[in-house]
């Protein structure tokens, strides 16, 4: 199956090393599949955004290790971009779900 | 040799992550549930990144992932605890 | 590279299941939740499709932005979102599947007719890259070759911003409901809030030689700009601020194009030995104005007292 994209060249790693990152990467994406479980599942709100905040750090990690197995260091600025951003959600899911409740709010 | 630590500190990393999926999935409580994100996050990334920074060999690029484990860091370490306290504050508040 | 088929078949194949849990989940709440991972898979998918910049936009607003302007959406729109929700009936349209259906077939014909060795533009590009005075491909060709183009979308973002505003009057968003942010919070904006605006910096410098550039500057200056928000920081701009920062993008490529007309030359055609010097010069303003423009979407206009009963009109 080709495709029309193309990839970076392969630089430095042996053949090995970038099947196992491959393999590796594949792996945490499957870790991402299964978490959505969590997310149809999960009773309460918060099991559904905490699920989102654990891909955002397996998204992390899968993009770095394919900047390292496809030799593309531009996906490493990606994965600095996923670890900033990928909290906003949740900070954004806290403030809203806190509007909700006036009874009792309580401070930090 | 390097290789062999590197993909070592990968493996390792990958299970730490695999720990977090799995708690996620079948832990009771909302709240233990927070437990496992927290494993994935410190010591699953960062087993991960030290794996990624032997293989590249580079300070550089070592610096560069250290620097987002750091910031994954705090961004989960934060999200938990705001999570746990807003899950808190609704229990309280509204009775479930 | 087997490995890399089986990625990649498991990601498009889990593509089009969330896209469709999205679609068909039971609850609006968790549809939102579904939408924000569909935003992170798709940052994976350009990644694989060795479209970094795209992969940088996506990451900075599908899986960032997008969630947190759903998320108030759905808090103005159904306060009991999260636990007990509504159930979203669903009604197919058999017109709109047919009609789906036939794009999706033309799409892939016209995909498979591609020549396969056809190499497009792409040396053109190459040729040309040295005298654009950037030395990344995109970053050339958005602003430089095709800078007419950008110019016009940045125009299309300022008309969208200004209709977004304009509505937003009459709705319940508010971007977030009134009183202080915790200490967790304060503490986590004040470590976050510099290292993003710092990122967003160099990835407007690393436009010139790497994926980057001003559209994915200014989406982080924007989810800064949220963030100080949602962390209960205001003071907003003034009026007038705010004019400024949302139009600075569009006018400070029409004020080069026109300087460069008055000059003599075509609109955009810049001298080769600026070219670099006034490509950074542009992408800064659409940086600043597109970081406002995201900020905008999510806050709206407080510069009147508005929705927001914090009793601030336009103090700063």
């Amino acid at each position: 199956m080709e495709r029309f994209a193309l990839d970076a060249e392969y630089a430095n790693d042996l053949p090995a090393m970038q099947l196992f990152l491959l393999v590796l990467a594949l792996f945490l994406l499957l870790n991402v599949i299964a978490g959505l479980f969590r997310i149809i599942r999960g009773p309460a709100a918060a099991d559904r955004m905490m699920a989102a905040q654990l891909f955002g750090t397996t998204g992390v990690a899968i993009l770095l290790v394919l900047a390292q197995g496809l030799d593309a260091p531009d996906l490493r600025n990606v994965a600095l971009v996923f670890a900033l951003l990928a909290v906003l959600a949740t900070v954004a899911f806290v403030r809203t779900q806190e509007g909700k409740d006036r009874t009792k709010r309580r401070e930090g | 040799m390097i290789a062999a630590a590197s993909v070592l500190f990968c493996v390792a990393g990958a299970v730490f992550f695999l720990a977090g999926t799995v708690g996620l999935l079948r832990l009771p409580d909302t709240f233990c549930r927070l437990h496992a994100l927290t494993k994935a996050d410190n010591l699953g990334l960062g087993f991960i990144v030290l794996g990624l920074a032997l293989d590249s060999g580079s300070w550089a690029v070592s610096g560069k992932l250290l620097l987002i484990w750091l910031l994954a860091l705090l961004a989960g370490t934060s999200a938990c605890y705001l999570i746990a306290n807003s899950v808190l504050a609704k229990r309280e508040g509204g009775g479930g | 590279m087997s490995a890399a088929v089986f990625f990649d078949l498991l990601l498009a194949v889990t593509l089009v299941a969330v896209a469709w849990r999205v679609l068909h989940a039971p609850g609006t709440f968790e549809a939102v939740v579904v939408f924000i991972t569909l935003g992170l898979l798709m940052a994976i998918a350009w990644a694989r499709l060795s479209a970094p910049d795209i992969a940088l936009a996506e990451a900075a607003v599908g899986a960032g932005l997008t969630g947190v302007l759903l998320l108030d959406t759905l808090r103005a729109l159904h306060p009991g979102a999260g636990d007990k929700e509504p159930v979203v009936r669903h009604h197919p349209s058999w017109a709109a599947s047919v009609a789906a259906a036939v794009l999706a077939g033309v799409l892939v014909l016209a995909l498979l007719g591609i020549p396969r060795d056809a190499p497009g533009l792409t040396e053109r590009v190459v040729e040309e890259l040295p005298r654009s005075g950037v030395s990344q491909p995109v970053t050339a060709v958005l602003l430089n070759f095709r800078s007419y183009d950008t110019w016009l979308e940045l125009g299309v973002l300022l008309i969208a911003v200004v209709a977004v505003l304009s509505l937003r009057a009459g709705t319940g968003l508010t971007g977030v409901p009134p009183g202080g942010a915790g200490a967790p919070l304060l503490w986590l904006v004040r470590l976050l809030v510099p290292m993003v605006v710092l990122v967003g910096g160099y990835l407007l410098w690393l436009g010139k030689s790497a994926a980057g550039g001003a559209f994915q500057a200014g989406v982080l200056l924007g989810a800064a700009g949220v963030l100080l928000w949602l962390a209960g920081q205001r003071p907003v701009p003034r009026e007038w601020q705010w004019r400024l920062l949302l139009a600075l993008g569009f006018a400070a490529f029409l004020g080069i194009g026109g300087v460069l007309m008055a000059g003599g030359r075509l609109l955009f055609e810049y001298p080769p030995e600026l070219a670099g010097t006034l490509i950074l010069l542009i992408e800064t303003g659409a940086a600043v104005s597109i970081g406002a423009t995201m900020a905008a979407l999510f806050i709206g206009l407080h510069f009147r007292t508005g929705e927001i009963s914090t009793g601030g009109a336009d103090d700063t």
